[in-house]
Formats: C-alpha cells, structure tokens, sequence
C-alpha cells in the first residue's frame, strides 16, 4: 500500500490518516456541544490570570 | 550576504507583524471578564493551531526529521501517537477536566494544578523544580534545531555558536517584549507560517520524486544501501522498521515513539494550554483543526526526512544517503536539504517557518521555567505562599536564568541530538508526572501520599535507570562506570529499553498501592476539585 511493502510502516501512514479523520467527524459531530455558561470560578480564575500577566 | 540581508529583512518584518498581533490581542482584552466574554471569538482554529504550535517545534521538524532520515518512516508511528494520544486523548479526556479543575481550584501553573488538587506544598515545589532542572534540556534541543538551519543556510558567515546566540537573542527578544504566554492571535500567525511551509515542503518533495508511490518506491529500492553500521543494529531500510527487538527497534519504539508519544500528555507548557479555553465546545471544534495540523507538521518533517534519502542517493553533489550527505549528523540532515533541494525563495520561508516553531515553543517553555521557580518552588518554599509581591520578581529572573542554561547547553550538547534531549524530557515528565495528573483528574481515591509517592518513584527510576541501565546515557554519565567498573549493570536488552516504558509502569503501580494504604482526601475539597463535571 502507498508504494511501502512492510505493513508495519504502511499501517502507520494509515493510521496517522484514519485518525485524523477521526478527529475531523469528532470535530464536525461536536460542533456546537459542550457551550457552558461562565460560573464564577471561571471568571475569578481569569482574573488571577491576568493580573499576573500585566505584572510579568 | 545578500542572502543574510533578505534573511534578516524578512525576520523584521515578520517580528513586526508578529508585535502587533501581540499588541492586538492584548488591547483586544482590557479586562477579565471581557477577557472571557471575547474568548468566545477566538475561533477554534486559532486554539487549535496555537495548541499545536506550542506542541511542535524546531525539534520535531528539524530533529526527529533528522532521525526518520537515518531510521525511516517507521517515525510515522511517532505521528500516530502524537494524533492518538497528543489530540484525541489531551484534548478530549484530559484538556475538558484540566480547564474545569483548574479554574475550580484557581491553579495557573502546571505544578500549582497537583499541588492544589492534592493540598500538597510539597507536590507543587517538587514539580516546579524538576521542571525548572530539566526544561532547558528540551529548550536547548529546540534552538539548537533552529540554529543548525542558519549555520546550514549561512555556510562561513555564521558558524553554529553564532547561529544559536542570534537565535536565542531574537527569541528573548521575543519573550521579554511581551509573547511570555504566547498571545493566541500571535502563536496562531507562527502555526499558519508553519503548516504553509510544511505543506509546501512535502508537496514540492513529492513532485521533486515523481510522485508519493513513485518516492516510496524509490525510498524502499535503497534498502541495500544501508550501511553496515546500521544494519547489524536491525536497519533493514527506511520503508520498513527496524528487526524487532534490535537496538534500533528498541530506539525507534520505546525511546522515539512511545517516549515523546506518551509524554505529550504531562508536558506541563502544553496542559496549562487548556486553561485558557473557554467551555467544551472549543475543545470539541479544536480536535479537528488540531489533528489536521499535527499530521501535516509531524507527518512531512517524518516523511521527507526519509525521502531525502532518494534525492542525496541519486544527486551527483552528492550520491550517498542522507545521514552521510550530513557528516554523520542527525540535527544537520533537514537543512542541508532544504539548502540543496529547494528553491531559494522556499529556503526564506523555510526560516521563517523554524523562527514561528521555535518561537511558539520557547515562549512557552521558557515561561513555564521561570513560573516553576518563582511561583511554584520559591514562593512556596521560602515564603509559605505568602510572597507573592517577590513572585513576578523571581519569576523574571527564572526565565533570564533558564535563557541563560539553555544557551549553554545548546553550545556544549553533542551532535545528533534534538531528538533524543526532547525524548529524555518528555519520558521525564511521563514518568514524573501522569499518574499523579491523570488521577487528579479522574480517580477520586488518589491520595496525596500516592501522588507524592509516584512521583518520587517516577522521577528516581528515571534517573537510576538513566545512570546504570540505559546503555547511552549510562556511558555518557560514567557513574556506573566508576562505582561497578562496567558501562550498565544489566544485560540485554534492558541497556536499550527505555526508562519510561520502565518507570511509567512502576509510578504508576505505586501510585495506585500507596493510594489504596493511605488517607484519603476529604470529601468537601474533592467536591470542590470536580465542581460542575459531568458524570
């Protein structure tokens, strides 16, 4: 396959390829899942945050 | 000269453009909330492209590109990994419960993450020290790929100490003008430049090769001209793996693909990445762009280091493979062909394309060094916490002090190795840290004694096995020499096993004993810990 005879490297270009694709379904199946509202943790969180990067 | 003068105009500009996205970005958030609230624009690809150019670097492109020159395309497997385990399992099961504990417990640091979830002082100065320590190994491998490209593109103008002190001067430049934590608008124009100049590096040696079957082909027909060297280690030629269990193979497999591939997910500049993230839904939309720009980075520099091979062997400059194109060294092998087989405008983008990986990497790493002195180590050892007015202080200097020993290893480490210093790093942290990191995000039985015992387990079968086991380091150290009398105490293979595939499994067995014996974390601060996670 792909021009590679040894099936232990081409089953890795395969797989580098399969697994992308699996990450672009994931992406596209997801795309709007997982919103959240901002709690006060979050908000307390970027705070700190910044206040340590302005100073830096 | 001419071609210095271009070089350096085009850093200029690219500087230029680079400072004003920073500047962009930081106007953009004049205050926290609406630092959250704007988060909300930043497009997921600009997450994940930033994600990933902090994730690769000079050493992935340069380095590991260098050693799928001399061992082949089995480093796809690396890539492989770096999808599985680097996208899919960071950012689905890991990044999604970092960010929520980490904004649960207020943590801004890596170490800070442990020590707070296991109410551990100890954890966190601990972690920050062995980061401080061991950080500029994998720093100095990331300029010096950087630096090998100028030495190679600037042959009798700068030699290679020169090449890493301009590097490393643009860089600081860089950091301490204000890219310290890699504002996304300006990692996400460095990622853009580095999946453009990687694209175009794979398609152009492609076409140079007739074709992607056509070069396969070309690349395995070379197989007899291994040298001999190579093959009695197991080389059987570059479109195959090495035979199994030869030192090669033990190389290829336990050090190059499971030692960077598994250390990916405890490298703690990449884990504080997921902090910034907003909610859930970035992280879903990231996998896709994330995934797409690790295989074009990782899966080009991997297959044209192999194919390189085919165009030294048949070039009449040259008719030799790669690795002795190079002098025998790794590191060298990538910029010498790109200065050989492309055109000179690529040779510019080319640059600009390292300067993007090394810069977006060594913002990071360099703010995380001086982070785990000053906020992680110092602060919590000197002033019980309480010291914060000194932090940004120590934190300055942490950096310029981590500047300061990465140039120095840059200049004194040997030759060949960018990737071998980036995998004794990322085996480190693995070894160190995931098992105390994945039960803080997933077991609520982990204990503060078992965190604290894995990690001291990790981290001393790292380095005992670093010491008088594993073969080359053992050699290079010479303790094992002085005090047995021999180069390793055991017999093979366990002189070419890996320490993580050894002290992974061992940090990770005590951390599950020790946390099984010991007291248990109370229940209000796990509620705390997990606050808003989902079952």
């Amino acid at each position: 396959m792909f021009g590679i005879d040894d099936p232990q490297v081409w089953s890795a270009y395969l797989v580098c390829i399969l697994s992308t694709l699996f990450c672009v379904v994931y992406g596209i199946v997801n795309w709007n899942k997982g919103d959240e509202e901002v709690h006060k943790e979050d908000q307390a969180w970027v705070a700190g945050e910044k206040s340590v990067e302005e100073k830096l | 000269m001419e071609n210095l003068l271009f070089f350096t105009i085009a850093v200029v500009i690219y500087l230029g453009v680079t400072g004003y996205l920073g500047y962009y970005g930081y106007k953009k958030t004049k205050n926290a909330l609406d630092y959250l609230v704007a988060g909300r624009d930043v497009h997921p690809v600009v997450m994940a492209v930033s994600y990933g150019a902090t994730f690769i670097s000079t050493s992935a492109i340069i380095g590991f590109g260098g050693v799928a020159a001399m061992l082949g395309m089995g480093l796809l497997w690396l890539t492989a990994l770096n999808i599985i385990i680097g996208i899919i399992i960071a950012f689905i099961l890991f990044g999604k419960r970092t960010r929520k504990m980490g904004h649960n417990l207020e943590a801004h640091t890596f170490p800070e993450l442990l020590g707070k979830r296991y109410q551990s002082s100890f954890i966190q100065s601990f972690s920050g020290l062995i980061i401080f320590i061991f950080m500029p190994l994998y720093a100095a491998a990331v300029l010096i790929g950087a630096a090998r490209f100028l030495e190679s593109t600037f042959p009798g103008v700068l030699n290679f100490n020169v090449a890493l002190v301009v590097y490393s001067l643009i860089i600081c430049a860089y950091v301490f003008a204000g890219g310290i934590k890699g504002v996304m608008y300006t990692d996400a124009l460095q990622g853009a430049i580095m999946f453009i100049g990687m694209v175009v590096l794979l398609v152009l040696t492609y076409i140079n090769l007739g074709g992607i079957v056509p070069a396969h082909r070309a690349l395995s027909a070379m197989a007899a001209q291994v040298p001999e060297k190579l093959a009695a280690q197991g080389h059987l030629g570059w479109t195959s793996m090495p035979a199994f269990g030869s030192p090669l193979w033990w190389t290829l497999v336990s050090t190059i693909v499971m030692g960077v591939g598994i250390g990916v997910l405890a490298q703690p500049q990449l884990a504080v990445r997921f902090l910034t993230v907003k909610s859930d839904k970035e992280i879903n939309r990231g996998v896709m762009a994330g995934a797409v720009f690790i295989l074009v980075m990782t899966g080009a520099a991997y297959l044209v280091g192999a194919l390189s091979n085919v165009y030294f062997f048949n070039n009449p400059q040259f008719k030799q493979i790669a690795l002795a194109a190079a002098g025998g060294n790794v590191d060298k092998v990538i910029p010498l062909y790109i200065n050989s087989a492309m055109p000179r405008w690529f040779v510019t983008l080319f640059m600009l394309t390292l300067l993007s990986a090394a810069m977006s990497t060594s913002s990071s790493q360099f703010h995380t060094m001086g982070t785990s002195i000053g906020r992680d180590f110092i602060e919590k050892i000197f002033f019980k916490g309480k010291g914060q007015r000194y932090t940004v202080l120590l934190t300055k200097i942490g950096i310029l002090v981590g500047v300061i020993a990465t140039v120095i290893l840059g200049a004194k480490l040997p030759t060949s190795i960018i990737a071998i210093a980036t995998a004794i790093f990322f085996g480190l942290c693995a070894s160190t840290f995931l098992p105390a990191y994945a039960g803080a995000l997933f077991w609520k039985g982990m204990t503060r004694s078992g965190a604290i015992a894995s990690m001291c387990a990790g981290f001393t079968a790292t380095a005992l096995w670093f010491l008088f086991v594993h073969k080359k380091e053992a050699e290079a150290f010479g303790l094992c020499q002085a005090l047995f009398h021999k180069p390793t105490l055991a017999s093979m293979p366990w002189p070419l096993v890996d320490p993580v595939l050894i002290a992974l499994p061992f940090s990770c067995v005590v951390a599950v004993v020790v946390s099984l014996c010991t007291k248990k974390i109370p229940g209000e601060h796990l509620d705390k810990c997990f606050k808003y996670f989902k079952a």
